[in-house]
């Protein structure tokens, strides 16, 4: 199910869509699913599973650690496919976010057919650009699968008119220039981006909601974030916030999901006020 | 600029052999790819300056030393059977090749307007020459090591401090090169409106290979026309270890069109290839994308990076530059590993034979030469001796346990018996 349909829901209810990432395999494989159902029940809209890898160089040390973890305790690609079974199974349009690498060790097409025979939703690329490689792109084409690439304050208006082109499902606006990991004040920098790929999706008269990443850790940032009136964003993606608070429940499971279920009701209420 | 290279070099969005089944490309963040088609743009106006090369010129000569001699290493020589030369990169300020890319880039970073500049590094020896560039220009440095490197070349640790730059231990990944690499790209996307990053070797997303190849190519533009000019022949053979590939792109890169020459990057066998203790990334043949290229890297059936091990730290790299991956892969060259244990020999026998210390990097060059050099009796094989050991005097202590040598002699020592062939006419 492409993740486009939880971003068109939220719309016709007047909020932005609550994006929830966490690695596959942490703190374990089943201790993962079990926290993504968490995120789903208390309110995310759409999950992002990612792949642990091991040079992930847009992650700052929080996802670096978790992802560590999961790699350190033998998670494959074939127990990230099997969590995006478990999760979809919610009815939650269900991305993978992973470097490309692992894709491509596993076979573009073979991932492909098997994320969407997962019932997965698609990729977010962080580490590919839809004019890296075109095997990527033909592949989900093929599959009916989401293409999530990026733009950041960095891109040029013409990189940003190419990608929004290439996305299917949502386009990912990173709002700081950095590695990802919780940040106390949002962006000014993510303002104009958002407002520069919404110009391009207008332009391109095509229907994609722009996702915004990359910092945020409670509800009061979410709204401002989705605020119509401020920077406007279709969707507000939380990943760092959500693995520190496994993190810093190593020992005690359930309280950790307990701190999960209640930081994901913070930030839906967020979405919701804007 | 490289259009005699047509055959081998990178179209214009740095794939080597095409973007289906060749090596290269750009597979980076977006939030990097601004600047790196800045960088791009920016190298090519520079290199089309004739102010700019002729500063380039000038620097290297006035500065670091360069051209560095072409020798022929004759009690070697004789020992083996083939004319072994040597190209002495290891005569270079800062004691080796890799001052001739971080001059280049980082006049580029002055023509750039910007103002820090950040690198990573694995025996040290580009960092250290980073540090020596942005000191020589003025420029802020921040240098990211991985703390197994930072703990096995603190010598080089402390050389950067004194030249002023900030030396970053990194902890995360195995904490070597390869960690390095992915803590100066975090660095890198955060900092990218007035940071340059001076990639260490030719390796890395377009265009990196490419650029750092034209500021090394000097190393084999000149021992080629030194060759000619003091033998009047062409080598039948060359020779360079490969890490990530600097040294041995930029001896290659002027013979490439020499059909008569043969071309050989020995990589680091470590333990041994079956071992699989080891860093000989073409010859495992592996095909990936690590750091923003498509190459060969070791990793394992998922496609996580494997640990590479080398006793050379310049040399433990799981990746390789993309232009060496599809030399291999059209057969313009051979890449062959050396072991730890064949490296260390051939340190020990270049001291003794020629009083000449080889980093242990370009003993892996030499030592792959000798070989050569049994198969190809009185040929001319020619060695780019890529830099010099003072940095690996505590790797060779403890190899050939030196200090112990002191007490009773050779008996302590893993060092053979003093060199027997006859001393220099």
């Amino acid at each position: 199910m492409s993740s486009s349909i939880a971003f068109a829901k939220a719309k016709t209810e007047g909020r932005a869509a609550l994006v929830g990432y966490l690695p596959a395999g942490f703190p374990d494989v089943a201790g993962g699913i079990e926290a993504m159902r968490t995120l789903v029940d208390a309110g995310c809209d759409v999950i992002e599973i990612g792949l642990p890898y091991s040079d992930p160089v847009m992650d700052g040390p929080t996802i670096q650690a978790a992802a560590q973890q999961a790699l350190d305790r033998g998670v494959r690609t074939k127990d990230v496919l099997r969590t995006v079974e478990a999760v979809a199974a919610t009815g939650t349009p269900t991305l993978v976010m992973t470097y490309w690498n692992p894709v491509e060790k596993y076979g573009v097409e073979r991932f492909a057919r098997d994320l969407a025979s997962a019932g997965g939703a698609g990729l977010i690329t962080p580490d590919i650009t839809p004019d890296a490689d075109p095997s990527w792109s033909r592949a989900a084409d093929e599959h009916d699968l989401d293409k999530v690439y990026l733009v950041a304050p960095s891109s040029t208006d013409e990189r940003i008119a190419m990608t929004t082109a290439a996305c299917r499902g949502f386009v990912y606006a990173t709002a700081v220039m950095g590695v990802t990991g919780t940040r106390t004040s949002t962006s000014d920098l993510a303002g104009p981006l958002v407002a520069r790929t919404k110009a391009a999706i207008a332009q391109q008269g095509i229907d994609l909601p722009v996702g915004v990443g990359l910092g945020v850790s409670n509800g009061a940032q979410a709204a401002e974030i989705a605020a119509k009136d401020g920077i406007g964003a279709d969707g507000v993606i939380v990943g760092s916030a959500f693995v520190r608070t496994l993190l810093d429940h190593p020992d005690e499971p359930g309280e950790g999901l307990r701190a999960l279920a209640r930081l994901t009701e913070d930030l839906a209420r967020g979405v919701r006020r804007a | 600029m490289t259009a005699h290279l047509a055959g081998f070099d990178a179209d214009e969005h740095g794939w080597f052999g095409g973007a289906e089944s060749g090596f290269g490309g750009r597979f980076m963040p977006e939030a990097l790819v601004a600047a790196l088609d800045e960088l791009t743009v920016a190298w090519h106006e520079a290199m089309a300056d004739p102010s700019f090369t002729a500063d380039f010129e000038r620097i290297l000569r006035e500065y670091a030393g360069v051209p560095s001699p072409l020798y022929h290493a004759e009690r070697l020589s004789e020992r083996v059977g083939a004319r072994v030369l040597l190209k002495r990169e290891d005569l270079n300020h800062t004691g080796a090749h890799k001052i001739r890319n971080v001059l280049g880039q980082a006049l580029l970073t002055k023509r750039m307007g910007k103002t820090r500049v950040i690198a990573e590094t694995g025996a040290g020896q580009h960092g250290v020459a980073s540090a020596t560039a942005a000191a020589y220009f003025g420029l802020d440095c921040t240098v990211y090591m991985g703390s197994v490197d930072t703990k096995r070349q603190a010598l080089n640790v402390a050389r950067m401090n004194l030249l002023g730059a900030k030396v970053v231990a990194v902890d995360s990944g195995s904490a070597t090169l390869k960690d390095a690499i992915n803590e100066a790209l975090r660095d890198w996307v955060a900092s990218v409106d007035h940071t340059a990053y001076l990639f260490g070797t030719a390796a890395g997303p377009h265009p990196f290979p490419s650029l750092v190849r034209e500021f090394c190519r000097g190393i084999g533009d000149e021992a080629r026309a030194q060759c000619l000019e003091q033998y009047g022949v062409l080598p039948d053979a060359i020779a360079a270890c490969v890490g990530g590939g600097s040294n041995a792109i930029g001896l290659f890169t002027a013979f490439l069109d020499d059909a008569d020459v043969d071309v050989y990057g020995f990589e680091a066998g470590g333990d041994g290839f079956d071992t699989g203790r080891h860093a000989a990334t073409i010859y495992a043949g592996d095909r990936g994308v690590l750091h923003g290229a498509r190459t060969f890297v070791l990793q394992d059936e998922d496609g996580q990076t494997i640990e590479s091990h080398s006793i050379s730290a310049g040399l433990d790299y799981p990746g390789v530059g993309p232009q060496h991956a599809h030399l291999a892969d059209v057969g313009r060259a051979t890449y062959l590993p050396v072991t730890d244990a064949e490296a260390m020999d051939a340190m020990a026998l270049l001291s003794r034979t020629e009083g000449i210390i080889p980093a242990v990097e370009s003993a892996h060059a030499l030592a792959g030469a000798l070989r050569l050099a049994e198969e190809r009796p009185g040929q001319t094989i020619l060695v780019n001796l890529s830099g010099r050991g003072d940095k690996d005097m505590g790797t060779a202590l403890e190899y050939f346990r030196l200090g112990e040598a002191e007490a009773g002699g050779d008996e302590h020592s893993q060092l053979g018996a003093p060199d027997e062939t006859e001393g220099r006419a």
